[in-house]
């Protein structure tokens, strides 16, 4: 008995050492029926809701409904709001099969999403919480590129130019021989979507010999370090990193815009000024904690964005969120 | 572990004769060893110095906060990282000496089966970590519809360690030599009585040593996470095996990707409190193998 014992110390070693930090909450260990069914609630009073809401999708859109679901924390507590990064595509994927209640989205929903939900007879409506600019880098040292048409980002970008334009003179002959660096999203990414659609023309046409990355900072570094370089993501990673790195103006036809607060609410930066969406399915509103959230999450949305630093609507897109809101709670 | 004073006392007889060549070799094990020790101290240093003021209880007293990041903490992250570990320490470790005892001592190695068990046992090992998230998500996520829970995090690095367990558990089982099982059954013990009275007892320091180094490699999994669509951003404690969860690596990959400076610093606290866990973890199985360990 006494190596009965010893071996069953040893096999429980590693739980133990571990156990023995997280003791805290070992008594609840015992009921995993509780999560479950707290979901079915029946509640209908708004003093103490209950219950976890499944939110993933887009990482541009995560840190804005993460804000959204920590200020609504403070006043329901007892619902736990769990949000994701897997990106648009990977959220719609797991939004169609059923698997969360809201999905993030820095792009609207394909078609084909759109019947892998009709599949499934998932409901949802597109709600836009935010809008965002999708700004166009080069760093400090450089200093030609201050203004680019869509003509020039497409002569840069698009799958013809793959080892062919590699460097800026190739864009226009009036920049500098400087050997050409692209930085660029991955290709799972909503931005990466939106600017292709808008610049190339086609969403996901891209050439592909550019340096990809799923993490924003990657590419901030990798435009700040090269003089030639040139990149793309959204507006708030320009305000953090503005020691490093301008902002080119984008010229769609009407003058040279820069990306701003203003120039992205009013509509004036296009065609690079995008809106930001969740999706809730229509099931998922019916559950009171879900209604709960929305409702709060659409009447403090401008209050939400500043707090997460994200660019809020103006008062015509405001107004526009809170009917469509209305619409979606009474279907 | 009596390899190594052996190479010592046969450098000491060497280098008399051969003084030179010794010498050189002796240079290029200590470089080779100097390398992976630079490499820990600079992540060691880096990481320390970036996230040094962000070493407080705050980290482990607070809930991760995308608005306030510089009073956020990790503590969803350390619950979950926890949790799954247990789980996984639960499921793994006494299914896999199991199938170790089974492979090495009743196990007939000449059938086709037993042969096939061992080559794909050792393909497992080899397996990237991916292609298990991948399997979680489509097996047990979806088929089994355990959806994205502390259960479905835990099976699937269950299985991900299962292997490496195996296979040290049975190194260790095949350590102990034949003589002392010769010995038990002459003595008129049964195969079990063999096993479990004189072949575990003995073998306890390997089994132990193997195990938690296999879950320490768990603990720092993010891939199977990843594909597996555990939440990054969240604020609850798991309250189940059935609740959602985050991990620790998980939410370092999130901080970093984040576009403020103060995630950044954050995430090198975060990497400091898992590496801390880690050592925590390693120094446990040196002392198991330093307090049973037996000579033969």
């Amino acid at each position: 008995m006494k190596y009965a014992g010893r071996l069953a110390a040893v096999t429980l070693a590693g739980v133990l050492s571990l156990a023995a930090c997280g003791g805290g909450d070992a008594g609840t260990e015992a009921e995993p029926g509780a999560t479950t069914a707290a979901s079915e609630g029946a509640e209908t009073a708004p003093a103490a809701l209950s219950g976890e809401i499944k939110i993933d999708g887009s990482s541009t859109v995560a840190p804005l409904t993460q804000a959204a679901a920590e200020i609504f924390g403070e006043e329901q507590p007892t619902v736990k709001i769990a949000v994701g990064t897997s990106g648009t595509g990977g959220g719609f994927e797991k939004f169609c099969a059923g698997e969360t209640d809201v999905s993030d989205a820095s792009r609207p929903i394909k078609d084909e999403e759109k019947a892998n939900c009709a599949a499934k007879s998932i409901n949802f409506s597109e709600l836009t919480v935010a809008v965002d600019a999708l700004t166009v880098v080069v760093p400090k040292e450089n200093t030609w590129a201050t203004c680019l048409t869509v003509d020039q980002l497409k002569k840069a970008w698009e799958p013809a130019a793959e080892g062919k334009v590699m460097s800026w003179k190739d864009i226009d002959g009036k920049f500098p021989d400087e050997p050409l660096k692209l930085y660029g999203p991955g290709t799972d990414s909503g931005t990466f979507d939106y600017f292709t659609g808008e610049v190339n023309g086609e969403e996901g046409a891209s050439r592909k010999d550019y340096s990809p990355s799923e993490n924003d900072n990657d590419i901030v570094n990798g435009v700040a370090g090269a003089k030639g370089g040139l990149g793309y993501f959204g507006f708030t990673y320009f305000e953090e990193n503005m020691d490093k790195l301008n902002a080119v103006q984008i010229d769609s036809g009407s003058g040279c815009v820069t990306p701003s607060v203003e120039t992205a609410q009013n509509g004036t930066y296009t065609p690079l000024s995008r809106p930001l969406f969740i999706y809730p399915s229509t099931a998922a509103v019916k559950r009171p904690e879900v209604a709960a959230f929305l409702d709060f999450y659409v009447a403090n949305i401008n209050s939400i964005a500043k707090d997460a630093k994200f660019i809020p609507l103006n008062a015509e897109q405001e107004a526009k969120l809170k009917s469509d809101l209305t619409a979606l709670k009474a279907s | 572990m009596a390899v190594l004073s052996t190479p010592k006392s046969a450098v000491q007889l060497a280098s008399k004769g051969r003084p030179l060549k010794e010498h050189l070799f002796r240079i290029a094990l200590l470089s080779s060893l100097a390398i992976a020790l630079i490499f820990l101290g600079m992540l060691l240093i880096y990481t320390l110095e970036e996230g040094w003021g962000r070493l407080n209880p705050m980290l482990w007293e607070n809930m991760p906060s995308i608005r306030r990041p510089e009073t956020a903490g990790i503590q969803s992250g350390i619950f979950g990282t926890l949790w799954i570990i247990s789980l996984t320490a639960l499921m793994a470790l006494p299914t896999g000496i199991l199938a170790a005892i089974y492979l090495e001592e009743y196990a007939d190695r000449g059938r086709w089966y037993n042969k096939i068990i061992e080559l794909n046992i050792s393909n497992l090992a080899a397996v990237p970590s991916i292609v298990y998230g991948i399997l979680g998500l489509g097996i047990i996520a979806r088929w089994l519809q355990f959806g994205f829970t502390v259960m479905t995090g835990a099976i699937t690095i269950s299985l991900l360690v299962l292997p490496i367990v195996i296979i040290s558990a049975r190194e260790a089982i095949r350590a102990v030599p034949p003589s002392i099982r010769e010995g038990s059954l002459a003595l008129g013990a049964t195969q079990w009585q063999t096993i479990w009275r004189q072949v575990l007892p003995a073998s306890i320091p390997g089994i132990a040593t193997g195990s938690i180094l296999a879950l320490s490699r768990a603990i720092g999994e993010a891939a199977p996470f990843l594909m597996l669509g555990a939440a990054t951003l969240v604020r609850f404690n798991p309250e189940g095996v059935w609740s959602s969860f985050t991990v620790l690596p998980l939410q370092i990959y999130n901080f970093i990707s984040q576009s403020r400076e103060e995630f950044h610093v954050l995430a090198a606290a975060a990497i400091v409190v898992l590496l801390a866990i880690l050592l925590v973890m390693n120094s446990v199985a040196i002392w198991l193998r330093n307090r049973y360990q037996k000579r033969w």
